[in-house]
């Protein structure tokens, strides 16, 4: 049976930071005409087009420099990375090559795509969720058991 | 200019919306992929909320064939479900677990000036460098780099 962690579930936090990534990329769609999706966002600068390139900077700049202009206001919430760096390298290399090869990640198809009602984009994310919960059963509960 | 500026405040706000609901921090994301272990539910109340908003944002421009200002407006237009998704998505899933990092919120840390977010991003950026260089065949057995 799943035990449910009361002392870190934060429901009101999670629903408006989650509301508010929903505004962020409704804007950049009803404004921009574009999808919020980071790895394509970041990764088709890898092959730049002409005029393709100025929004792409600029939402990266903002994703970016949010922490700085939250500092303005108060501290910054926690973030805590215990992977290694051997752990964080490989970990970041099969993001890298996986999000570009399946064309999106959690904002893109997780996000945009699953509000587009699209079933490719559902597709995806029951796999990424699917080999995330796997990946972290076998880390904490069979190698690290 | 003008899409630069509207980019710029979707990127903050994304930003904001990460760090505001948890999903910034790998530990928080951990704890939502560890179904074994003691869960904590948040993330998807994260996405609930953004595809809850996000819904209504397609619903408009499903309407629409040009953004507010009358630029383009670039829907998806890919609908098959082949290897590449499912491989590709499975891969992903596997360095997500791995870490906690997901592309948006290792950007964020990297701006909160973490060390490993750093080094996470820039091997993320390397990995996206050698799937170009697969697309453009450099690592075909006898073809020539395009």
């Amino acid at each position: 049976m799943i035990e449910i962690d009361w002392n870190s579930f934060t429901p009101g936090t999670a629903l408006a930071g989650g509301l508010m990534i929903g505004v962020a990329a409704t804007l950049l769609l009803l404004a921009n005409g574009r999808i919020a999706g980071i790895s394509g966002i970041l990764g088709t600068l890898l092959r730049p087009t002409r005029g393709d390139i100025g929004w792409r900077v600029a939402f990266l700049a903002g994703l970016i420099g949010a922490p700085s202009l939250w500092l303005l206001a108060g501290d910054l919430p926690p973030i805590q990375i215990d992977a290694s760096y051997p752990m964080l390298i490989v970990a970041g290399l099969i993001v890298g090559v996986g999000t570009r090869y399946g064309s999106g990640c959690t904002s893109g198809h997780g996000v945009c795509g699953i509000s587009r009602l699209s079933p490719r984009s559902l597709v995806a994310t029951l796999t990424f969720m699917a080999a995330g919960f796997a990946t972290v059963y076998l880390i904490r509960h069979i190698i690290g058991a | 200019m003008k899409f630069s500026l509207v980019s710029f405040v979707s990127g903050l706000l994304f930003g904001f919306g990460l760090m505001i609901s948890g999903l910034a921090n790998p530990d928080k994301v951990l704890g939502f992929l560890d179904l074994a272990g003691l869960w904590d539910p948040s993330l998807a109340l994260v996405m609930a909320g953004a595809i809850g908003v996000g819904l209504f944002g397609f619903m408009v421009a499903k309407k629409r064939t040009v953004t507010v200002f009358g630029g383009p407006l670039r829907l998806p237009t890919a609908t098959q479900i082949d290897k590449r998704l499912v491989l590709g998505s499975l891969a992903f899933g596997v360095g997500w677990g791995l870490a906690g990092f997901c592309p948006g919120p290792a950007l964020v840390g990297l701006g909160a000036g973490e060390i490993k977010a750093l080094v996470f991003t820039a091997s993320m950026v390397a990995g996206m460098a050698i799937f170009e260089l697969f697309e453009r065949g450099w690592f075909a057995p006898g073809k020539a780099a395009s």
